[in-house]
């Protein structure tokens, strides 16, 4: 039987407030247990609640961002249970009226082809702490710095189809709450993670198959692995004549596997209500415009403009535009150099491999993007060729000068264009290589083009890399064919 | 000393006539003699009072003392102070010491009021009685066999016996208005978001309100005026500014127009209680108001409504005492979920028990629509009641509760003690403004005549029953504990 697979991802971003959603306690990550939380933080009796209006005015910009409808009124809620990690017994958070409503998010793959996944709500929601069972023998310690830390949770319709379409999509989200700047967006620090909802139907089906949720994924790879895993699972189990049973699972990163936490039956009744401690966010129209006009262009406009624009392929314009930092940089080198699809080459082959090898992100690049620019800009107007640059790039990367113009001076790679001196070079080959000579004079005229590379590495070397290629090519064809 | 009110007390701090550390003294010296016999304090912060005392004198001698400056009073153990045990009245927080104090209790501070102890009060706010207080029943000044009312019941009879002249209280449900009715003082519940609640331990947060229990009315304005006001901390505390509560006490009262909710005077109501408040309301009759009946349809919805939502709202807001950061932890606990319900189990009275079960029922997928939804609905309906019956008149008035206080361990039906809420419970619900007087007695126990006004109506609302107080004298009445010299 042909099977499709149906999928649904819940994704949590933590918001880069300075402060937590509702008190003052401070964010940032990776500080002493227990340092950054203050009463409100701890549940201590008798705190209240106040609401972090900049959390607000970052979950209204991501809604903005995917489009979607941002009701007048949202109201926050209680969802209720009990865990360690949970000071006061609830976490407060958005279930009837959430702060963003429907909306959409275009997915774009490598071979220009996009799909649109519908968002059917976002909302706001404060995180719990962590409990470390590690260093507490037969004991659970708490730390309750990240309890209060501002969360967004984006919840898609199960509008993908594959492993990869999620992937997709958490790129997609990843690149918006990015450019948005409202998240750093860094997975293994917990600042985007999700759950992901899976299921499969025979193809054609319309119902949707049970579905099992997986929690906490924290990785692009492991989103991929565990729906695949889990896919595989479901398929091999209702094959066996076996039934899928809806259920929260973990994935196992060692593994690579996913095993059941609880099943329905022993799911949480939240219990939420509206808390009463939090009064409605009325938002007014006047605020939200505020907040569209102050929107930075996004990564799917950008890839359209890249496209239509500067005339990239559907590919260059997909890969320069995920992420805003990779974007402003190649923007800078086209604006330096003029020429986009050379700008897009070098940042996409030379610079994104260098960047690769040492582990470096775009934002630590030892080559600024004027640098870059300047460099290709002498490619333009042929003072170096393109070995040269390659040379005068790594000179860069290595900080042995401030520009390509001064490494080109230094190392004398400026091109030799002055047909004189390459003929010159060319007689001198030529009269050196008797053997060769007469071999070419003897081959076949359609061999006698693959023959002639010999002479130009000759000539290339004899003018250590700077002469033109062409016009030796051209000049060396005329020469050697004289002699026929 | 003790025969004064706050009133008469601010005065002769000012004049010089006594200090604070005279009157810290000698309000200390007649808990330490009296209370044992009523029962009316958690703790008693002795120490500390001698030292703020101290403080309000050296303001006071220096020209910089607060109107307030060294005015004794006492706090309900509901409210967080710093470095004091704050019990709630429950053995879960029997060890707990806040580490921060309530913005009311802050705010006392800054007015230079000298706290000297945490009232008794029901675990957690719950009951009508202060018999479910971890720390045994408190006893009512004027019969020991009665109780005092609930829940602020540590707070009225403290300030009845004159073992302080004014405490503060909380009122969900009208626990400051029931217990000055009981103990025969003056009782004020301002409308919700008036005063922060912030750092007062959460019963039900849509209805509590912190406000002032003393002797009169005028002693209510000079303590609300310290405590009101917008707080940054509290989201549902009202930007709005504070009126001057005393400014507004002398204005006549003629051309008042006075509503008596028909609903209030129905059955149940004992008729020596209705006949002291309509000899109450005739005296407003003499001093220029006028009377008419008016109705508030909704009125025997209050209840229910309540018993819906505020135990909603209790069993959430009580999740956090849970064994794992403070409060009571059960000893040897085997796993996570046994450190739960025992610690939680151990901790929780039975009152607070039904209530949180109450709740956590209504709230449960599949009755959340029928419970708390339409609770919702009928206190809207409730809170229309009132603002259609201030169209027509300026202030409501009737009982406080429908009987004088009934005696200790007289009310084991959990529902027939829910009644006892019957004309106080609907003001919380529509969050108005509410006071009660005193106004009379039956057989020998206080009545307590409760007002009603719109809401931010405080002003108007004190200057009603302080008019009264001039023409009357019940609240001069005082039990004969009050009377005697420790």
């Amino acid at each position: 039987m042909q099977w499709e697979t149906v999928i649904g991802l819940e994704v949590h971003v933590q918001l880069a407030t300075r402060s937590k959603i509702f008190s003052g306690a401070s964010t940032a990550f990776g500080a002493e247990p227990n340092t950054q939380a203050c009463a409100v933080d701890l549940g201590m009796p008798g705190v209240l609640p106040v609401l972090n209006e900049s959390a607000v005015a970052m979950a209204v910009q991501f809604g903005l961002a995917v489009h979607a409808d941002i009701p007048e009124v949202s109201v926050f809620d209680r969802k209720n249970y009990f865990y360690p990690d949970l000071p006061k017994g609830y976490q407060t958070s958005q279930m009837y009226h959430p702060i963003v409503g429907p909306g959409e998010v275009e997915i774009g793959f490598d071979d220009g082809t996009t799909k649109r996944i519908r968002i059917h709500h976002a909302h706001l929601e404060e995180d719990a702490g962590k409990s470390l069972h590690e260093d507490f023998h037969g004991m659970t310690g708490v730390d309750l710095n990240r309890a209060g830390t501002p969360l967004l949770e984006i919840v898609s319709e199960p509008d993908m189809r594959s492993a990869k379409e999620a992937a997709a999509y958490l790129r997609a989200i990843h690149s918006i709450v990015t450019y948005l700047g409202i998240s750093d967006g860094n997975m293994a620090e917990g600042s985007m993670r999700c759950d992901v909802n899976v299921s499969v139907r025979p193809k054609g089906q319309e119902a949707f198959g049970t579905r099992a949720e997986i929690k906490n994924v924290n990785s692009f790879r492991f989103v991929e692995r565990a729906i695949a895993f889990e896919v595989e699972r479901q398929i091999e189990l209702i094959e066996d004549g076996g039934k899928v049973v809806q259920e929260t699972r973990l994935f196992d990163p060692e593994r690579d596997e996913t095993r059941s936490m609880r099943t329905k039956e022993e799911a949480n009744d939240y219990r939420y209500f509206p808390c009463p401690d939090l009064l409605p966010v009325v938002l007014d129209n006047a605020y939200v415009e505020h907040l569209r006009d102050s929107l930075p262009e996004l990564p799917a406009d950008k890839r359209a403009r890249f496209e239509n624009e500067l005339g990239l392929s559907a590919y260059d314009a997909s890969v320069l535009s995920a992420s805003r930092d990779v974007a402003e940089y190649f923007e800078a080198v086209k604006e330096v150099c003029g020429d986009a699809k050379q700008a897009a080459n070098w940042v996409q082959g030379e610079l994104t491999g260098a960047l690769n090898r040492e582990n470096l992100a775009i934002a630590d690049s030892p080559i600024s993007s004027r640098q870059l620019g300047e460099l290709i800009a002498r490619i333009l107007d042929d003072t170096i060729n393109g070995k040269a640059a390659k040379e005068v790039f790594q000179a860069l990367w290595n900080g042995q000068g401030e520009s390509a113009d001064a490494i080109i001076e230094a190392k004398g790679l400026k091109q030799v264009t002055d047909s004189g001196a390459i003929e010159a070079m060319i007689d001198q080959v030529i009269a050196e290589s008797p053997a060769q000579v007469a071999q070419y004079r003897d081959s076949e005229p359609e061999k006698r083009g693959k023959m002639i590379g010999y002479f130009v590495g000759q000539v290339m070397k004899a003018s250590r890399g700077t002469a033109n290629p062409q016009q030796v090519n051209t000049l060396l064809k005329e020469k050697l064919d004289a002699l026929l | 000393m003790h025969d004064k009110t706050l009133s008469e007390l601010v005065t002769s701090l000012a004049g010089g006539e006594l200090s604070s550390r005279e009157l810290t003294t000698h309000y200390l010296k007649r808990i330490q003699h009296f209370d044992a016999q009523l029962n009316s304090f958690i703790s008693v912060t002795a120490e500390q009072a001698l030292v703020a005392a101290d403080a309000a004198d050296r303001a006071r001698a220096k020209g910089e003392a607060g109107p307030l400056a060294g005015i004794p009073l006492a706090l309900k153990d509901i409210f967080c102070t710093q470095g004091v045990k704050t019990s709630c009245g429950s053995r879960m927080l029997d060890n707990f010491v806040a580490p921060y104090d309530a913005t009311v209790v802050e705010r006392l501070n800054a007015a230079g009021t000298v706290s000297l102890g945490k009232t008794n009060m029901d675990e957690f706010a719950m009951g009508s009685s202060n018999e479910s207080s971890y720390y045994g029943a408190v006893k009512n000044p004027w019969n020991f066999s009665a109780v005092p009312g609930g829940s602020s019941g540590g707070s009225a009879a403290a300030v009845a016996a004159g073992l302080v002249p004014a405490a503060m209280g909380t009122d969900t449900g009208g626990s400051i208005r029931q217990p000055a009715a009981f103990c025969g003082i003056t009782g004020l519940k301002p409308t919700y978001g008036r005063v922060s609640r912030y750092g007062i331990i959460a019963y039900a947060s849509s209805l509590d309100q912190a406000g002032p229990m003393a002797r009169s009315a005028e002693d209510c304005a000079h303590l609300l005026g310290a405590i009101a006001g917008h707080d940054l901390r509290d989201s549902t505390s009202v930007a709005r500014g504070v009126p001057d509560y005393l400014e507004a006490l002398d204005a006549p009262l003629s051309g008042l127009k006075i509503g008596l909710p028909r609903e209030y005077f129905g059955d149940g109501l004992d008729a020596d209680v209705e006949a002291a408040i309509r000899s109450a309301v005739s005296v407003y009759e003499s001093l220029g108001a006028t009377v008419r009946e008016v109705s508030l349809p909704h009125t025997h919805y209050a209840i229910p409504a309540y018993y819906v939502i505020a135990p909603a709202e209790a069993s959430s807001n009580l999740s956090r005492f849970d064994g794992v950061r403070f409060g009571h932890r059960c000893k040897n606990p085997q796993d996570l979920m046994d450190l739960y319900k025992r610690s939680r189990d151990e901790g929780f009275g039975d009152e607070v028990k039904r209530r949180i079960l109450i709740g956590t029922h209504t709230l449960s997928e599949g009755f959340f629509d029928a419970y708390y939804l339409k609770a919702q609905k009928v206190r809207r309906l409730i809170r229309q009641d009132f603002l259609d019956a201030f169209e027509e008149v300026d202030v409501l008035m009737g009982p406080a509760s429908p009987t004088p206080a009934f005696d200790l361990g007289a009310k084991k039906d959990p529902v027939s003690m829910y009644l006892q809420d019957i004309y106080t419970i609907a003001v919380n619900l529509a969050g108005i403004p509410g006071i009660s007087v005193p106004a009379g007695f039956v057989g020998g126990r206080p009545v307590g005549l409760q007002i009603l006004g719109t809401h931010f109506a405080e002003a108007q609302l004190l200057n009603v029953a302080h008019q009264f107080q001039q023409a009357t004298d019940w609240h001069r009445r005082r039990p004969a504990l009050a009377e005697e010299n420790a």
